[in-house]
């Protein structure tokens, strides 16, 4: 508060120029509030980061190929330094990318770091929303940002399709003709949609000026409200932190945001940058000079999206080709049901949260990241999951597949239709199975201690092994986990003898309780009586 | 003439009298057959066939037949002509180690010039491509953006955008073009070996041959730049996919653990 204090000297020009700033934008206060912001320390909570940096990345660099980009579908000859081109027909869109490959300066380092960067961009999310999911991190009140971040992952896939589409290459022309495809095979309104889209018979004239706003002004734009909004509830709801001692469920234990974490993640940036920039300076990566321009009488092997799109294309190889034609019209069933998986698959991982909280009835707020074994019904989901469609990018590169391991690509993509139902149910089996050996085995750990390797003979011959107990701060880690008594049905009489009467949804959500916290589906952990037991008796054990 | 007819019934007038027509159909043939230089390559090109038919009946005679007539275990040579065999054999391919969905590329186990018997007693068999002449298959001076037009045309489908391969149906495949010489690949368009179509001259003539030999030479040779670095394989979005993960998002995980695992120490105060 700037009293009149003129007869003093005057205040340094720092302070001044803060005291200017904050009578307009009251910065103080916002300091005040968030520079002391503590943040855990865990590698796996920089996995965001990781995203958000490649995110920033992609920006910078493709601010300067936006700046010799024409997104034009005209035709010219190409006249530029590549020798095996010269003289053929192409858009003024690959022309002006195979300028920025060869001719700009650093086009091709900034186009490949770009490129890298939004590979490494996807990948990150994906591992990011894994990360959150297996630890719980989704759960009250995190659920609208896990709806956030799943839809940055969903926007970036397009993002990313889009842009891979921009130089109009053999290699992505097939691509976009794929996805004109799938866009055909929806009933009645498919071909209204398609001409729409590509203003008139594909390819047209002007899908890449189309693309191009959609890659770099309106996805992008979305992408990056969505971003401010899912680092803002980060702030609202702080950040989660694994079980330990002194953390609880009401605090978080890290370090300040200033000036731990802005040095942390400020020098974090610069090695990510400094990452993505070396291999995009080691590995090519889309080297559209040697895929040659689109021409849609033109198509190659090995024609494949970006991978955060392979699943899509695995759905529409391993799909028989049925149709169906009646009246006149068809009914392209082979790419109408891919198209409707699609959206299924990743639908039902972004749902969790709320089948879950559901589930589980539990409406309480969670600020405890847990093991993903203590959660052993839900790891077992997402592994089951993520097989899915880790088995589905095995269907779309089925052809690589086959050539690289001397393989029948008929027997590949019988595989991926037999495993794609059956994969997710022994991965969800087999994984349950390990979270509760896991489980066990830390309960072993709590009442028994730790194996010392030492082999003691007692005085009547006897070999035992030395168990040396756990530290109080483990003993703590391995037990502050919370577990949920299984939810029961009430009573099928109600207290004055009138017969209850119990939906179906109430009925399956106990039984799916059940299925989570039912007794073979978590091992009890240790009580304090147990402990007091075994540790009473020294030695023994 | 007294002498003559006195020594008429000697009983070796009949082998003079044979001796004398013979000198005369002998001399007459002389006169009449083709030139003496032709007389000479027929000699050395039926001794090839001759040879020739040694070594098939040694290597191949027992898929293909005796006399390149087929068997159930190998189709009929005839007319398949010299460049078939030329490449066949040239590449390794033939004689085959073993059945299966196709047949791989594999040692060469036949000198040039076995191969060159083997090819004439084939192409006698019955008429077919002849092997090619260094002039026709020479990249030298061909257009090579014509000829990546045309690849992506007519070869891209089967042997991906610069020639890396791929899968065909139930383990069969479209080779990889690296380091295969431009004979090879002439002969290859020529005849159509195992899985693939034929480009006879008739559908492909000999100049777009070339200039597709010179793209193949010029995108996938010993010399090729590659501008962006490392390849990686040429494959397209599956290599640098896995690439991605696995060294960029890889790379980005173990400098985070790094970062995490060096945090600022709590300062007791």
């Amino acid at each position: 508060m700037s009293t009149v204090t003129n007869t003093q000297k005057k205040a340094p020009a720092g302070e001044r120029v803060a005291d200017w700033a904050d009578g307009r934008l009251g910065i103080y206060t916002l300091a005040k509030a968030n520079m002391r912001k503590i943040f855990p320390d865990h590698w796996s909570f920089m996995l965001g980061e990781i995203c958000l940096y490649s995110f920033l990345i992609i920006i910078l660099t493709g601010v300067y190929l936006t700046m010799f980009f024409h997104p034009s579908m005209n035709e010219v000859e190409y006249a530029g330094s590549y020798v095996p081109l010269q003289g053929q027909l192409m858009s003024e869109a690959f022309n002006s990318t195979m300028h920025i490959s060869f001719e700009v300066r650093g086009g091709l380092l900034i186009r490949q770091i770009h490129h890298w960067a939004a590979l490494i961009f996807l990948a990150g999310m994906f591992v990011h929303m894994m990360r959150v999911f297996f630890t719980g991190a989704f759960r009250k009140p995190r659920e609208i940002n896990w709806l956030f971040g799943f839809l940055l992952f969903f926007l970036g896939m397009f993002t990313g399709f889009t842009g891979y589409s921009l130089p109009d290459d053999l290699l992505s022309g097939t691509g976009v003709r794929f996805m004109q495809g799938a866009i055909l095979s929806v009933p009645i309104v498919g071909t209204y949609l398609s001409m729409f889209l590509f203003g008139g018979e594909f390819p047209g004239g002007d899908f890449v000026a189309r693309f191009y706003s959609a890659h770099v002004l309106l996805l992008p734009g979305i992408m990056l409200g969505l971003v401010v909004a899912h680092l803002i509830l980060v702030f609202v709801h702080k950040h989660t932190h694994f079980e330990g001692p002194g953390r609880t469920n009401k605090n978080v234990v890290g370090m300040p945001l200033l000036p731990v974490y802005m040095a942390k993640a400020g020098g974090f940036f610069f090695l990510v940058f400094g990452v993505i920039a070396v291999i995009a300076a080691i590995a090519s990566i889309n080297p559209i000079w040697a895929l040659g321009p689109y021409r849609p009488d033109q198509v190659s092997t090995g024609a494949q999206p970006d991978w955060y799109m392979g699943f899509a294309e695995g759905l529409i190889r391993v799909m028989p080709g049925w149709e169906i034609n009646l009246w006149g019209h068809t009914l392209v069933l082979g790419v109408m049901i891919p198209l409707a998986i699609f959206p299924l698959v990743l639908a039902a991982i972004a749902v969790y949260p709320f089948i879950e909280s559901w589930i589980t009835g539990d409406k309480r707020e969670h600020h405890i990241a847990q093991r993903p074994r203590n959660a052993p019904t839900r790891t077992a989901f997402g592994v089951a999951w993520i097989t899915a469609y880790m088995i589905m990018l095995v269907g779309g590169g089925n052809d690589l597949w086959a050539t690289h391991f001397h393989l029948s690509i008929n027997s590949i993509t019988w595989f991926v239709r037999i495993f794609f139902f059956l994969g997710p149910v022994i991965a969800f089996i087999v994984t349950k199975r390990i979270c509760l050996g896991l489980q066990r085995r830390d309960k072993d750990k709590v009442l028994h201690g730790r194996e010392s390797g030492i082999i003691k003979r007692l005085p009547h011959g006897e070999f035992v092994e030395v168990h040396e107990p756990l530290s109080q701060g483990e003993l703590y880690k391995l037990t502050a986990h919370e577990q949920y008594e299984p939810a029961a049905l009430p009573p099928a009489v109600d207290e004055n003898g009138v017969k209850r009467k119990i939906g179906a949804m109430e009925k399956l959500r106990v039984k799916l309780n059940k299925g989570y916290y039912g007794d073979d589906n978590q091992v009890a952990k240790p009580t304090l009586e147990e402990y007091k037991e075994i540790q009473s008796g020294h030695g023994h054990h | 003439m007294k002498k003559l007819s006195a020594r008429r019934r000697h009983p070796l007038a009949a082998v003079v009298v044979l001796l004398l027509a013979l000198a005369a159909t002998g001399g007459l043939y002389a006169a009449f057959a083709p030139a003496g230089t032709a007389k000479a390559d027929e000699t050395a090109q039926s001794l090839a066939i001759e040879e020739g038919k040694k070594l098939y009946s040694v290597g191949c005679a027992s898929c293909h037949g005796t006399g390149g007539q087929g068997t159930t275990d190998g189709p009929s040579l005839v007319g398949v002509g010299s460049a078939s065999v030329d490449f066949q054999v040239g590449t390794g391919r033939m004689p085959a180690q073993q059945p299966g969905a196709q047949v791989p590329k594999k040692k060469v186990i036949y000198t040039q010039a076995e191969i060159d018997q083997l090819a004439a007693y084939v192409a006698s068999l019955g008429a077919g491509p002849a092997t090619p002449k260094e002039g026709q298959y020479s990249p030298e001076g061909a257009d090579i953006a014509k000829g990546g037009e045309l690849f992506r045309t007519n070869c891209a489908q089967c042997h991906n955008f610069t020639g890396e391969g791929g899968a065909l149906t139930h383990g069969k495949y479209a080779p990889s073009l690296e380091g295969v010489s431009p004979k090879h690949l002439y002969e290859a368009m020529q005849t159509g070996p195992q899985n693939m179509p034929s480009f006879p001259d008739t559908t492909m003539p000999e100049k777009e041959k070339k200039d597709i030999i010179a793209y193949v030479n010029a995108v996938n040779g010993d010399e090729t730049p590659s501008p962006g670095g490392l390849s990686l394989g040429g494959l397209g979005p599956v290599s640098e996919g896995l690439f991605a993960w696995i060294f960029g998002l890889g790379a980005l995980i173990a400098v985070a653990i790094w970062v995490a695992a060096h945090t600022a120490k709590a300062k007791k105060s």
